[in-house]
């Protein structure tokens, strides 16, 4: 039987991110003695707990789990917001091969999130600036992966505006004004602004209405489709994981607790949590 | 040649809210070859889609070997590929069709042909052409080409599955009780669109309630009962 030959664009390897001094007890190999997340003992919190994955070139990977898991810090930690507590991030590249990330200086990490990451944020807020317009947002971060030159960078803004459907008439307008499928689409027309190879999304259809999620889905497809983007996609809507990742990471209590393919996760589902979880599907 | 290859295969499920394990299979072996097409036949709950989903990996099996010729990774046991392989084996050689059609909404039926050509890395040009000598092909009347499958009835669902899963050209189907609610007429037609894929040259599997349907379709039946392949046995009229 040949393998596969293809190596995994970015490698998370024993990720941990805990809040709190730690002692001699939760430090432990395996941490047993925690109460959930959360030390007896010492008091600490572990968001996160020797999370391990691969992302393959142009690759949607799902993470489910409920609030509070551990999805949104193990993004956050990926994407340099916080500083994780131990653990290697390496990303299959030739300006930054062989290197952990995590250790890096912020200097650099910020080079990697303006030239290698989009973000985009359950919450828009957090994404964009309300009162700056929607071009105006989209050149922020064209200026930060060094575009100069205003003409290119406006032609490429209304582009990204095109692909997310915000009709150009508006593109001057600040994104306060607009509904919150709208600032969805525009925070995702700017996280594709440095043509990231590597884009990650958490909860980005939570609260929005069918339709409106329809479309920011599709769009999703499409981009991976057409432009062949890396993903982790964070929800803790299964239906959502279902339509677009081909494989799923289940966390619960900061840990990973079952991996596999979207289907099987979903029809054989091993882990007593994940079970239950599927049967909660509506 | 043969193309697929199962052997001493068994699947049990785990329920940790009833605290049990059931064996669902145990014990199966068949073989086929190329351009080959084995029905499954036996009770209700015997079985038979534990197989299939195992074979397409929705399952996680946990006895036996299942082999399949492969033209990207050569002879590879499913049950022990890795999952990056399973993926690509499901967009470039294996098919699955149920009467159920799960697929992205808002996007037209002609969308979805082409996006499953264009997962491959076809071109738009080529993907647009195959697309829809696939639809015609299977005979989805083309007023429906570009509306939405959430209103199409079990018949036009089932064509238009059938055109998703066969134009990839799969080396192995796999077809999981697709005529199970459809009407004489409709099961008629979906005979004619498996006997197009027998002459395609496709490796078929499948499941079908009925033994008459199967009848002159299959090369031969593997029995749940007897855990044996076996002809097609004649239909009591």
């Amino acid at each position: 039987m040949q393998r596969f030959e293809e190596r995994p664009l970015l490698k998370v390897e024993n990720l941990t991110k805990q809040y709190g001094p730690g002692c001699g007890e939760c430090s432990q190999p395996g941490r047993p003695g925690l109460i959930k997340n959360y030390c007896p003992s010492c008091g600490t919190v572990y968001a996160c707990s020797d999370v391990s994955l691969d992302v393959y070139p142009g690759e949607i990977l799902g993470i489910v789990g409920e609030s509070g898991s551990g999805k949104s810090t193990l993004m956050q930690c990926l994407y340099f917001d916080q500083d994780v507590t131990s653990g290697t991030l390496t990303i299959d590249d030739p300006e930054l091969a062989g290197e952990n990330l995590f250790d890096v200086s912020s200097q650099r990490k910020r080079y990697i999130r303006n030239h290698k990451y989009g973000m985009v944020y359950q919450n828009p807020v957090k994404g964009l600036r309300m009162d700056f317009s929607s071009i105006s947002n989209i050149a922020e971060k064209q200026i930060a992966a060094g575009g100069r030159h205003v003409g290119q960078m406006q032609s490429a803004g209304e582009r990204l505006l095109d692909v997310v459907s915000i009709p150009l008439f508006r593109m001057k307008e600040e994104p306060r004004n607009f509904s919150g499928g709208m600032q969805q689409r525009v925070q995702i027309a700017k996280a594709l602004s440095n043509d990231p190879p590597i884009l990650f999304l958490d909860e980005v259809t939570t609260g929005l209405d069918l339709s409106v999620q329809a479309a920011v889905i599709d769009l999703i497809k499409q981009i991976q489709r057409d432009l062949g983007i890396s993903m982790i996609v964070v929800s803790h809507d299964l239906a959502v994981i279902r339509m677009l990742a081909d494989r799923t990471l289940v966390m619960l209590n900061g840990r990973v607790i079952e991996s596999g393919l979207t289907d099987q996760i979903l029809e054989d589902p091993n882990h007593a949590y994940t079970q239950q979880l599927v049967y909660s599907l509506l | 040649m043969v193309m697929l290859e199962v052997k001493d295969f068994g699947k049990r499920f785990t329920s940790h809210h009833l605290n049990t394990t059931r064996k669902a299979v145990e014990g199966i072996s068949f073989s086929l070859e190329q351009g080959g097409f084995i029905g499954i036949v036996g009770k209700s709950g015997s079985g038979k889609s534990t197989i299939l989903k195992s074979i397409y990996r929705t399952y996680l099996p946990d006895e036996g070997e299942i082999w399949f010729d492969s033209e990207r990774f050569g002879r590879i046991d499913l049950l022990k590929a890795e999952e990056r392989q399973v993926i690509w084996l499901r967009k470039h050689e294996i098919g699955y069709v149920s009467q159920f059609l799960n697929v992205m909404p808002r996007t037209t039926a002609r969308e979805l042909v082409e996006q499953a050509l264009l997962g491959m890395g076809e071109s738009h040009e080529a993907a647009t052409i195959k697309a829809e000598q696939s639809l015609r092909h299977f005979d989805l009347d083309e007023r429906l080409w570009d509306t939405f499958p959430n209103t199409f009835s079990g018949g036009e669902k089932l064509r238009l599955n059938i055109a998703i899963a066969t134009v990839k050209k799969p080396r192995l189907l796999l077809l999981d009780e697709p005529t199970a609610s459809l009407d004489y007429q409709s099961k008629l037609k979906v005979r004619e669109v498996i006997e197009k894929l027998k002459a395609d040259g496709t490796t078929l599997v499948g499941i079908f309630h009925d033994l008459e349907f199967m009848e002159g379709l299959c090369d031969c039946v593997y029995d749940m009962n007897e855990k044996a392949l076996r002809g097609m046995p004649e239909v009591q009229r």
